[in-house]
């Protein structure tokens, strides 16, 4: 296949637009899956996306097309660029549109190959994983879950000038323990950039655990309880708060950031507690993109104009106030705000120290939860989600963890949420349960909720 | 009638896949496939009026799939020269290698007819990517601009995307099929601030997606100017309208809303895959186990439903699946009977049964197919009430139309929906709107309440492009159809009160 160098040069030469920006994602990707202890699919991909943005300028404004193929040959380039060059002629003026982005210093590795995994990636994590199927056999438990390992290195190349690259590592385990009569439940998963990092003896036993906790059974009624919601749990609701924080959409009065009287609720306590909610995209093990990658526009959120602008951590959150929100560099500058892109990491810190375990043990009656699921909006104008736990939930009580509970479905508003948690602890990596698909670098505390609403009960076990 | 699309009839489909089972044969495999796919996506955006994004992805690649030794082995790749499929192949037999090592149960799959040299193109008549991007844009803010303009409209937001489908699929049987599909989902939503209060609300089209082309917007199959004329005044009194009380209502239920509630709580729970536990770590298993079929009372004597994946204009429908097998139409529930189960050849294979009703589906050549849902749809009663008739048996409840938000636990028992427009009833008539409506019910009581069944005239086939599942996710079009149907005792939940 021609390289992805090779296309962005092509590309960005046969471009007879005002402006190009050429995006290459060379991705490859390996998975195992597996159910009922043992393997049900594996397999290898490898895929090439090259997004092509054509701006066109006149009296009238910019307007602009983006097209996006699979390109393995080089006589695939040039209608690929006339395309977008078709697109935009055809479009309107972009409400989005900026300059492109002139070239800054960086330090990229331009030339070399793409980077790729394979299956030989779970070569260790493979014969572990088969000894932990003989072994839950024989014990009358059963394994079901999913691993993988992507590799997707990202060439964007500008007509301004611009080259940049990034390699960018993802991985994830997810295993879920039952008993053989499937009353009973456990999950674990570990988000990992190198599977060199799996950890699957402590997630077994994490499982082993939880399905041990299980073997007493606790009815209870729906309700509002104390409730420690692990750093997993976290994740998947401070995301939804993370994925609506777009500044315009709240200047316009329409998301939970907006401000009563007008304009946003930047400056307004949200936490009581010092909370500090920030992306960094150099955040050991979370690393993630440090220039934009936008495929296509959302005025809300992202512009294909900003492809290439450096990407800077950013705090959202910081000593329980809200300190910004989402801004492309077309709505920033004609608010007079700060440039403000998404970053592809997102961790909540409080400065705690216990770890989950030290916070079950300082509970006198609670709920210890594993995960949350089929999390969605429910009320914009609150945040209100509903979703519901699953996979184990626990009854605390005297700092021990009595055994565990029916199901419940929740209906809870992450912004309520930040105001009521009354502990955090040390905040840790996780995999979010619920988002994983979408977004996986997370870093979250466990937190103590006093009144955490239950609104019914799930018979699902 | 439309013909399979010039670009993707060029492609070199038959060498490459004579290229991939002969290597496939050649290394003992017992069964493989190859599947060539070109995907052509449209999405086109505008918001307030103006044009947000408009973008055209296309995805093209080949797969080959092989049972070596009783295991599945999948690898997916971009090149396509004969060579490189064969390299697939080698690739797939590797995966296969590793399967074994970790116990894979030996692949069953059921057996198939075979469909030599078929093609199959779905049914309608515009493609939307033959439709010049500026009037695609123009019909788009046109109807924007319209809806923006009206009072009590602040802000619009509306979205169309567009697919065009193309598979090629061979297997070592000697079946080879060509297929082409079309679909289209286009979406508005009016949303009206008041600044002094610091609220918003919002109200969405109810036009759902379908297998149409570009005419869809132009008035086959659905009216957008009327829709978004009537929008305006809808919201208006949306705004105003008091908050539920909660408690039990008797609900009668639209088909713009009820298609979401079977697609979650019949569609997702009747597939085989799930009640078997192959999903227990992801998407979930179901109440519907297979000890329960034939007895299991799902709903009322009322409730029949059926998987479908031949119904014009259907999101679901196909000639053939993605393993080769005949699109078919079978019964899930009769009588409110459990009655069936969705399968693919694997399924269906280790379940002892004669033949797959042709449920494999993947999104994309890098995917390998999984048992997806078929078109879910509850029937019609033959002579059964209009959805006016069904309104005038109900004493005190709720009329809910559109859907909105949707959530059900991972064995299909509790679900959560709400809707986009809820009219309260008195006395069998309509008595204006109410806000911040939730019903929450198990599936099995929501089922049973089911009073009264609307009758064809009432029947919308409604549904969605992206029905989640599987690791790696995937995602399926699919859709429902249902009439109008009246539920008796459904609790409903006031969701500003749930936030407190």
């Amino acid at each position: 296949m021609i390289a992805p160098q090779q296309i962005c040069e092509d590309a960005l030469t046969a471009s007879a637009a005002d402006g190009c920006v050429v995006l290459v994602a060379d991705h490859s990707e390996t998975n195992l899956r597996w159910a009922l202890n043992s393997l049900t699919t594996n397999g290898q991909m490898r895929t090439r996306s090259v997004t092509v943005v054509s701006t066109r300028r006149d009296r009238g404004g910019t307007s602009v097309g983006v097209v996006s193929r699979p390109v393995t040959t080089a006589d695939e380039i040039v209608p690929l660029v006339r395309a977008a060059e078709v697109a935009a002629a055809g479009a309107e003026r972009a409400e989005d549109a900026a300059p492109l982005v002139e070239p800054y210093h960086c330090d990229d590795d331009w030339a070399g190959e793409p980077a790729t995994t394979s299956v030989s990636v779970f070569e260790r994590f493979a014969p572990e994983l088969a000894r932990a199927f003989v072994d839950w056999r024989g014990r009358d438990r059963q394994l079901f879950g999913f691993a993988e390992h992507q590799l997707t290195s990202y060439f964007l190349a500008s007509s301004t000038g611009l080259r940049r690259r990034f390699d960018q590592p993802d991985g994830r385990i997810e295993i879920n323990g039952k008993a053989a009569d499937l009353t009973r439940s456990a999950w674990a998963g570990q988000h990992l950039a190198d599977f060199g990092g799996a950890e699957l003896g402590l997630l077994l036993g994490d499982l082993d655990q939880r399905l041990d906790w299980a073997a007493t059974r606790i009815e209870l009624p729906a309700g509002r309880y104390e409730t420690l919601l692990p750093p997993t749990a976290v994740a998947d609701l401070m995301l939804d708060a993370y994925w609506t924080a777009s500044a315009k959409d709240a200047e316009e009065g329409r998301n939970v950031y907006a401000a009563r009287d007008g304009g946003t609720r930047i400056g307004q306590r949200l936490a009581d507690l010092p909370l500090r909610l920030y992306s960094d995209p150099t955040a050991p093990g979370l690393a993630c993109p440090p220039f934009v990658l936008a495929e296509s526009s959302d005025s809300a959120l992202q512009s294909v104009f900003d492809n290439g602008a450096p990407v800077t951590p950013a705090d959202w959150l910081r000593d329980g106030v809200l300190t910004d929100l989402v801004r492309t560099r077309a709505h920033a500058a004609s608010t007079g705000r700060a440039f403000r892109p998404l970053v592809d990491n997102l961790i909540l810190d409080g400065g705690g120290a216990a770890t989950l375990p030290d916070m079950v043990a300082a509970t006198e009656r609670g709920l210890l939860l594993t995960c949350l699921w089929y999390i969605r909006e429910v009320d914009p104008q609150t945040l209100l989600l509903t979703g519901l736990t699953r996979d184990g939930v626990f009854l605390v009580e005297n700092g021990r963890v009595r055994g565990a509970v029916n199901n419940f479905r929740f209906n809870e508003s992450p912004i309520s949420l930040l105001h009521r948690i009354t502990e955090v602890g040390r905040t840790e990596a996780t995999l979010p349960r619920e988002m994983s698909d979408y977004f996986r670098r997370t870093a979250m505390p466990p937190v103590r909720v006093p009144d955490f609403h239950m609104s019914t009960v799930s018979p699902a076990s | 009638m439309p013909s399979v699309e010039s670009s993707f009839v060029a492609l070199p489909a038959r060498d490459l896949s004579a290229a991939a089972l002969q290597h496939a044969a050649d290394r003992g495999a017992s069964f493989a496939d190859f599947r060539l796919e070109q995907i052509r996506a449209g999405h086109l955006a505008v918001r307030d009026g103006r044009v947000e994004t408009v973008t055209d992805t296309t995805d093209l690649g080949l797969a080959v799939r092989v049972v070596h030794d009783g295991a599945w082995g999948f690898a997916s790749g971009l090149s396509r020269t004969p060579a490189a499929a064969a390299e697939l192949a080698e690739q797939a037999i590797e995966t296969a290698r590793v399967s074994r090592v970790l116990g894979a149960r030996p692949v069953e799959l059921a057996p198939e007819p075979v469909h030599r040299d078929v093609e199959w193109v779905s049914s309608y008549e515009i493609d939307p990517f033959e439709v010049p991007e500026e009037e695609r844009l123009a019909r788009m803010v046109d109807l924007a601009q319209g809806l923006q303009s009206a009072d009590g409209v602040d802000h619009v937001d509306g979205h169309v995307d567009y697919v065009r489908e193309n598979k090629f699929y061979a297997d070592l049987s000697g079946t080879l099929t060509t297929q082409q599909r079309v679909r289209i989902h286009p979406e508005f939503t009016a949303v009206a601030v008041d600044r002094g209060v610091g609220s918003f609300s919002s109200m969405r089209t109810l036009a759902p997606p379908v297998g149409r082309g570009w005419e869809y917007l132009t008035g086959a199959g659905w009216d957008f100017d009327a829709e978004l004329a009537e929008l305006p005044q809808l919201l208006r009194e949306h705004v105003k309208a008091p908050s539920v009380e909660p408690g039990r209502y008797d609900l009668v239920i639209d088909p713009s809303n009820l298609w979401l509630t079977i697609h979650e709580s019949v569609g997702h729970a009747t597939e085989l895959d799930r009640a078997l536990g192959y999903e227990a770590a992801y998407a979930g298993t179901s109440f519907a186990t297979p000890d329960r079929l034939g007895s299991l009372r799902y709903g009322s004597d009322l409730m029949t439903v059926t998987g479908d994946r031949t119904v014009e204009h259907g999101l679901a429908s196909i000639g053939y699946d993605d393993e080769g097998v005949a699109a078919q139409q079978f019964d899930l529930v009769r009588g409110g009977v459990l009655v069936g189960y969705q399968l693919n050849r694997q399924m269906a294979g280790q379940s002892g049964l004669p033949r797959s009703n042709g449920c494999a589906f993947a999104d994309s050549p890098g995917h390998l197919p999984l048992q997806r849902m078929a078109n879910v749809s509850l029937r019609p009663a033959p002579d059964g009430p209009t959805t006016e008739e069904l309104i005038g048996g109900v004493t005190r409840g709720i009329f809910i139309k559109g859907d909105r938000s949707w959530s059900i636990d991972s064995q299909r028992f509790n679900f959560q929906f709400t809707g986009q427009q809820f009219y309260r009833i008195e006395n069998g008539r309509l008595v204006g709107q109410l806000r911040d409506v939730a019903y929450q019910a198990t599936t099995t009581e929501f089922w049973g309440s089911m009073e009264a069944v609307g009758g064809p005239a009432t029947y919308v086939l409604g549904g969605a492009f992206n029905c989640g599942k599987g690791q790696p996710g995937q995602v399926a079009p699919v859709s429902h159809g249902c009439p109008a149907a009246l539920f008796r005792g459904v609790n409903v939940l006031n969701t500003v009160l749930e936030g407190r």
